[in-house]
């Protein structure tokens, strides 16, 4: 149902900024503790870069709709 | 009842404007009043000549009774007239001739009215000429128009009366025959007396006169031959009064002969020509035997002359007288009897002496008694004259009478003859005319017979005809009978066909209509937010109710797949999901396809969140560009699905556009599918209902 997309789309979104997040964090965690002694600027970055990436996901997974993706235009 | 009325109007002005003009045209006839007044002298000529011509008329038929007969004939009542004027026509004999010859003709079987049939008609003609030839027995001719019984009788009658006058006549007849026949031959007998009487007394006075007796001889010869002349006149007076006798009686006799003909009765004819006949034979006996005795009278008064001339002479001549004597004996002889040859030689020799004796005498008288010669000459011429014409008229009568009589048998032969000719003839004619009759009875049998059977046959026609007219009536009415029972029987079945049909149709559209109702039910059939069951058995059910209905079959192929797979969303439910959709429709009501972005959706949910609408307005008839607004098109959707309107819900929803739109898409798709269903269930429901009222028989 079309109703539901949205919230499967919230979901999503969530779930992939959830995952984003604490994979960016995580990542950054790692970086910051391996790569970067252990500043906070790669947890941010990362957690920031994982959130910027799920809110861009999500913005693309709401938008995906309004666009016209490649193969379409190729049909 | 419009047309009634007119009708009845019209008939009513009919009624009224029938006039019976009853112009009773008064034709004043002057009717010329008489004649005018004509001169009394030309009614008195005419009145004149009128009556002579009829007097003329009479006395002519008076006179001419053919002429009577005619007129009779012809001018009817004339008749009366005649036997008024003149008496009775005495011509009534040719009926009794007719019956004669009727009665001979034993065939004739009646004698009917004149115009009864042709061979009445025939008959008649026949009898008419029948009469015609009966005319020249101056017969008058009376067309017989008796019936048969009356002329039978009278034929009866005519006979017995016949018999009757035939009887008494012949009667009459016998007796004054025999009377006459008495008479005659006791005249005859007398004159025979008087004759041998006359001779015997010539005889004596020749004797007396010749013989040269002696005196008392001589005076007894003389007193013989007184009392032979005493003798001589009483036979002759005997005879004379015999003879008167016996010319009465002969008188009487033909007195009764005469009237025995005047009765002019067929079978008395021979009786009278026999009377006639021995009437005519007694006659001339009698005259014979009269002229006998008066040649005997007169040779007596001759002789007694010469006796007186004898005597005279005899004191003369008495030579002469006794050579007369044998002579005169001899001539006596010879008057009264048959010549013997002695009588011939007495007589030649009387003749020589007579010569001689006359040359004497003449010689002698010549001299003396020339004149006594002469005169004796005269006398005797006289009276041979007078002899000769008695005789001559006696013979003339005789012969006269013989012939008449020869006339009489012959035309009484003749006419025997002539009757058996004529019955022959009749036999012949009557037989020709049976024949004919016959002939005539043939064809005229024939001739009925052909149109008896003409009209037989065109009566048979005619009945054949009505027959097969009325058969072909009695066929037709049949067939009629039989093509309006057929008809009826059409109609009828035709009538059952149709209710059957009609039956059918309104089973099939019974079925429709359940089936259609079946689909509805199915409709209904849903749990708050299952869908129906799906519709395809219902719609299957639908299909096979109407296979043959293009109409509802479109409609049933019309249902959407998906409500045939899978079945619909009641209202209920859509109206449900649209509740719990609409808040989701309202934040995401700024996301389109321009505005998408994640800050959209906040500031989406944040309106939401912050705008307060009507939960449910009415929506206005049209829509302006304001109403356009998500928000209000939600809440007039509300209202519509609240009042139950899911059509103009779905058509309010359809305004959405944008993220709103995509968000509601399936309850629109969702929606238009219900509607849709519901649509052409409503549709069917409708064409069932009407199909179903269609056929319904209102009771």
């Amino acid at each position: 149902m079309s109703e539901k997309q949205l919230g499967k789309k919230v979901d999503r979104c969530l779930a992939d900024g959830a995952i984003k997040l604490g994979t960016g964090l995580g990542l950054g965690i790692v970086f910051s503790v391996l790569f970067f002694k252990r500043h906070t600027w790669p947890i941010s970055f990362g957690s920031g870069a994982g959130l910027g990436m799920a809110y861009a996901n999500c913005q693309n997974d709401l938008r995906s709709h309004y666009l016209l993706h490649k193969s379409e235009k190729e049909q | 009842m419009l047309r009634a009325c007119l009708r009845g109007a019209n008939a009513t002005a009919r009624n009224n404007c029938r006039r019976n003009p009853l112009t009773s045209v008064q034709h004043c006839r002057h009717y010329t009043a008489g004649e005018t007044s004509g001169a009394t002298k030309v009614v008195a000529a005419g009145l004149l000549t009128v009556s002579s011509g009829i007097g003329g008329t009479i006395l002519y038929a008076k006179w001419d009774h053919k002429f009577r007969a005619a007129v009779e004939k012809n001018v009817p009542y004339s008749d009366l007239l005649f036997s008024l004027a003149l008496g009775p026509s005495s011509q009534e004999e040719a009926s009794v001739e007719a019956t004669h010859i009727i009665s001979a003709i034993g065939e004739v079987p009646s004698v009917p009215a004149p115009c009864d049939t042709e061979a009445a008609v025939a008959f008649c003609v026949y009898m008419f000429a029948l009469e015609e030839c009966k005319e020249c027995h101056d017969h008058k001719d009376t067309p017989v128009t008796r019936p048969v019984e009356e002329v039978a009788a009278r034929l009866a009658q005519q006979d017995q009366e016949e018999q009757d006058i035939l009887a008494s006549v012949s009667a009459s007849l016998e007796e004054s025959l025999a009377s006459s026949a008495k008479t005659t031959l006791q005249a005859i007998g007398a004159q025979e007396a008087a004759l041998q009487a006359i001779t015997q007394h010539t005889h004596k006075l020749k004797e007396a006169m010749e013989a040269e007796v002696p005196p008392q001889e001589k005076s007894a010869q003389w007193k013989d031959l007184e009392a032979a002349l005493a003798n001589r006149t009483c036979a002759m007076n005997d005879a004379s009064t015999a003879l008167l006798k016996a010319n009465e009686t002969l008188g009487s006799l033909k007195s009764v002969i005469d009237k025995s003909k005047g009765l002019n009765i067929a079978a008395v004819h021979p009786l009278v020509l026999a009377a006639e006949e021995n009437l005519h034979n007694m006659i001339v006996d009698l005259d014979k035997v009269v002229t006998k005795v008066q040649s005997a009278e007169s040779e007596a008064k001759i002789v007694s002359q010469y006796s007186e001339l004898v005597n005279e002479a005899k004191q003369q001549f008495q030579r002469e007288v006794s050579s007369l004597t044998p002579e005169i004996q001899a001539n006596w002889k010879g008057l009264t009897g048959k010549l013997s040859a002695d009588d011939l030689n007495a007589l030649i020799a009387h003749a020589h002496r007579r010569i001689d004796q006359l040359n004497r005498e003449l010689a002698e008288q010549r001299v003396r008694e020339q004149i006594h010669i002469d005169a004796a000459l005269e006398q005797q011429k006289l009276e041979d004259q007078k002899a000769l014409e008695k005789a001559v008229n006696t013979t003339l009568q005789h012969v006269k009478e013989e012939a008449r009589l020869e006339q009489e048998r012959k035309l009484g032969e003749l006419r025997e003859v002539m009757e058996a000719e004529m019955r022959t003839q009749l036999r012949r004619q009557a037989a020709a005319h049976t024949d004919h009759v016959q002939d005539v009875l043939k064809v005229q049998e024939h001739e009925l017979r052909a149109e008896a059977e003409q009209v037989l046959s065109s009566k048979m026609l005619e009945q054949e005809t009505r027959y097969r007219q009325l058969n072909q009536e009695q066929l037709d009415n049949f067939t009629l009978d039989m093509n309006t029972a057929y008809a009826r029987l059409k109609g009828m079945e035709e009538a059952i066909d149709s209710h059957v049909v009609a039956e059918e149709e309104a089973r099939k559209a019974h079925q429709l209509w359940l089936s259609v109702e079946a689909l509805n039910y199915t409709l209904k059939t849903t749990d708050s937010d299952l869908p129906t069951i799906p519709l395809k058995s219902a719609a299957e059910a639908v299909r096979d109710s109407c296979h043959d209905n293009d109409f509802a079959l479109a409609l049933a192929s019309a249902l959407p797949e998906e409500s045939l797979h899978r079945g619909v969303y009641s209202e209920a439910s859509l109206r449900a999901r649209f509740n719990s959709l609409r808040s989701l429709a309202r934040r995401v009501a700024l996301i389109d396809e321009s505005h998408n972005s994640l800050y959209q959706y906040f500031l989406s949910y944040l309106q939401a969140a912050l705008l307060f609408e009507d939960e449910q307005k009415a929506p206005p008839t049209q829509l302006s560009r304001e109403d356009l607004d998500p928000f209000k098109l939600l809440s007039y959707a509300s209202y519509c699905l609240e009042h139950g309107d899911l059509e103009l819900a779905a058509k309010l929803v359809n305004q959405l556009r944008g993220e709103t739109r995509r968000v509601v898409e399936d309850w629109l798709t969702e929606a238009r599918l219900t509607l849709e269903t519901r649509q052409v269930v409503s549709l069917l429901s409708a064409y069932a209902n009407a199909v179903g009222l269609g056929t319904t028989q209102a009771p």
